[in-house]
């Protein structure tokens, strides 16, 4: 694990820092695709220390934040049945829904658990053969294999209790998406390296010649991310729209073949809702027919559950890069990771939160009234 | 597939939920030692005691009795698993409040020690349990004279429950209390941090780090007594433990009205709870500890402190990692490695592992 050091050396960082101020001869605005990279961006002050000129548009790749409204009340319906053990990774957990999240469901005394893979929610359904055991299966084209293969290995197993509450999102409609949108500021792609290193880079070079766009596969680290704006911008300097691979220790240009045959076998495009945007066509994943009976949806019978989303923040353009998060009214003042009005303010990796917790110094200075700064006293 | 996704996507109608706001009911990150803790205390307990000793809000409460200056202070111990690398619920149980009252300068003296057993749970676990709480109270100095037993049905409990209050004495000329903190104070940690927390994890969820990561719980006391013999002008004592150091450098910010800014660099963070934390998506800032403590020292002293806790076995590894500063009142902000900010919030209740 020696590369986390060596992927944020500071000297690397700064002659990286400095081509990329040598190179940009005009203002750019690149997207970050994933919510990791939009974590680390943050966390590391990359976006402070990159030349004006380079603006990092923050887009709608957290799972956590663009899960609809609808499928996170249908959650909360499954995981409050008594007989149920519901899974979920970690950060599901206080997502809001229409009056509640799971937090407060487990709180009223239902079985919700923290869980790092499906396959331990499996291991929970082969334990408590007399229970219902749900996983929550969110995300992107990243951790929709290892779903596939709880289902896989449930079926292999005859597991009859294990099902998944499925809101899987893919990546390259969300960036058409993004692409056709009127005011759209977008001008260069960092693509989400995790993802690429399961699905591989066939589907971005169709996208990026028809927008005429560069697409760079992106890494996590500084490093990795400085490389990815750094080729971004040399691109766009010289006219150019290719997609690059500046994560080849992680990403080969087929992607994991097994991975991607495993989805193919379990899963079947679907068109998506996601929070904050709107239906996608074509933009998710859902369980083939083969696999109807681990269907959660089905199961437990809340597909008439139907959620009317209010109009209340401005995550929407916050997804689409529109605006910043600072620039919404409610930031840090009435929309705090405490009191969220939108998903991107609850997840860590949300845009609206991580500019919350690592620049709320440059925020517009808070209302007296329900202010960040003041809704905490200190504790014993 | 439409030719242009505007056709089916209406970027005017993107919109995002109404808030959820109370939750009206106790959730796990109302026991987290953020900002859900704090309100629990703000809104519930603080209005219904109604005191000025409590609304100091430290570790311990000092008072003055009998022509003593007293300090006093309790904690429940709920960990699970009940044994884990590096120690046990007992030896939490007093090193804990024995830290708390050290916290404020107190030679810790007396310990009470009161159980709530659930029906079913093995003797044996209860005497390995006492055990390690004797050997700690020796080790940390303290008497443990007085205590009590429940035991509640079956299902009703998590196998062993421990509540442990203190007393020590406060030296004259010794005031330590958040409030104190001042700007141009040295920053300083014992020694690295997030090993408690990840322990727990390491065993709690059955995850492996490559090495085992054991516990740093140990009793503080005798690393404060060397500190106070450099000088009597300590301003801010804090053991960080829920909520880390970033939930215990936001209290004192928010108590002194001061801010603190810490070089990431120079934070000690071991490689195992580094790896750990990346695995997960969690910030060791905010990683419990149970063996170290956090002191805002006058810049004059600072040099000379870290000198007699770098002498002491529990602060070999101390390490001065910020500053208090006038800038930003009530924030904690981090220079990173690279030469950006980023402000450590107060946590809101527990951390929650990351999706990707």
């Amino acid at each position: 694990m020696k590369y986390i050091d060596e992927f944020n050396d500071p000297q690397l960082a700064r002659r990286l820092l400095d081509e990329i101020r040598a190179t940009a001869t005009r203002p750019w605005a690149l997207m970050e695709v994933c919510g990791g990279q939009t974590h680390s961006i943050i966390r590391h002050g990359i976006d402070q220390l990159l030349p004006e000129q380079i603006e990092l548009i923050h887009g709608p790749g957290c799972p956590v934040c663009v899960t609809p409204l609808e499928v996170i009340d249908k959650a909360l319906e499954i995981a409050a049945r008594p007989g149920v053990i519901f899974c979920s990774f970690g950060d599901m957990l206080r997502v809001p829904g229409t009056d509640r999240d799971l937090f407060r469901v487990k709180g009223e005394g239902g079985d919700v658990r923290v869980v790092y893979s499906p396959l331990d929610a499996l291991e929970l359904a082969r334990r408590n053969p007399d229970r219902e055991v749900v996983f929550f299966a969110i995300g992107f084209e990243t951790t929709a294999p290892a779903n596939a293969m709880a289902v896989h290995q449930a079926r292999r197993l005859g597991l009859t209790n294990f099902s998944l509450l499925v809101s899987h999102v893919r990546v390259p409609p969300a960036v058409e998406a993004i692409m056709t949108a009127p005011e759209c500021r977008v001008q260069g792609f960092l693509a989400a390296g995790h993802v690429c290193s399961v699905m591989g880079m066939a589907e971005y070079p169709e996208l990026a010649e028809r927008f005429r766009v560069p697409m760079v596969v992106t890494g996590f680290e500084p490093l990795d991310i400085l490389e990815g704006i750094r080729r971004a911008v040399r691109q766009l300097e010289r006219g150019e729209h290719r997609v690059e691979n500046a994560y080849p220790r992680a990403v080969r240009e087929e992607g994991n073949p097994a991975a991607v045959r495993m989805i193919e076998e379990v899963f079947e495009v679907t068109d998506r809702s996601w929070r904050g945007i709107g239906r996608i066509p074509a933009s998710g994943w859902r369980l083939t027919d083969a696999f109807r009976a681990y269907d959660a949806e089905h199961r437990f019978d809340v597909s008439g559950i139907r959620t009317e989303e209010p109009a209340e923040c401005r995550a929407g353009e916050v997804l689409q890069g529109l605006i910043k998060p600072t620039e919404c009214a409610a930031f840090g003042t009435t929309c705090t990771p405490r009191t969220p009005l939108g998903a991107t303010m609850v997840s860590s990796e949300g845009a609206c939160a991580a500019y919350y917790l690592y620049r709320r110094m440059n925020a517009p200075a808070p209302q007296a009234d329900g202010t960040a700064q003041q809704e905490v006293t200190p504790v014993a | 597939m439409p030719e242009r996704l505007a056709d089916v996507v209406d970027p005017a109608n993107w919109t995002c939920p109404a808030p959820l706001r109370d939750q009206g009911v106790v959730v796990m990150g109302h026991g987290g030692g953020g900002a859900l803790s704090a309100e629990l205390m703000e809104q519930i307990f603080t209005p219904a005691y109604g005191n000025a000793t409590l609304a100091g809000l430290a570790d311990s409460a000092v008072l003055e009795l009998g022509g003593a200056r007293l300090a006093f202070s309790t904690d429940s111990y709920v960990v699970r698993p009940l044994f884990f690398p590096g120690g046990c619920l007992g030896d939490l149980a007093v090193n804990g409040t024995v830290n708390d009252l050290a916290m404020s300068g107190a030679v810790p003296a007396y310990l009470s020690a009161a159980f709530v057993l659930e029906e079913g749970v093995e003797l044996s676990v209860v005497e390995r349990i006492a055990r390690s709480m004797g050997a700690a109270a020796e080790a940390a100095g303290v008497t443990i004279a007085t205590g009590d037993t429940k035991v509640v049905e079956s299902g009703h409990g998590d196998g062993v429950y421990v509540t442990t209050a203190g007393v020590g004495l406060v030296p004259a000329g010794v005031d330590i209390r958040p409030q104190r903190a001042r700007p141009g104070d040295a920053v300083i940690i014992s020694g690295p941090i997030g090993l408690h927390g990840v322990a727990i994890m390491s065993v709690r969820e059955g995850l492996e780090f490559g090495v085992e990561v054991a516990s740093d719980t140990a009793p503080l006391a005798g690393l404060v007594a060397a500190m106070l013999a450099v000088t009597p002008d300590v301003h801010v004592l804090r053991d960080p433990t829920r909520g880390g150091l970033g939930a215990s450098l936001n209290e004192i910010a928010r108590a002194s009205g001061t801010g603190v800014r810490l070089q990431e660099r120079a934070i000690p963070v071991p490689d195992a709870v580094a790896n750990a934390c990346g695995f997960l998506g969690l910030d060791p800032l905010y990683v419990a500890n149970e063996g170290r403590l956090v002191a805002f020292v006058p810049p004059s002293e600072a040099e000379e402190v870290l000198a007699a806790m770098r002498a002491h076995p529990q602060g070999a590894g101390a390490t001065r990692i910020g500053e208090c500063v006038a800038e930003h009142p009530g924030m904690v902000v981090v220079a990173t490695g690279l030469g950006g900010t980023r402000v450590v919030d107060l946590p809101l209740g527990e951390q929650l592992p990351r999706i990707c």
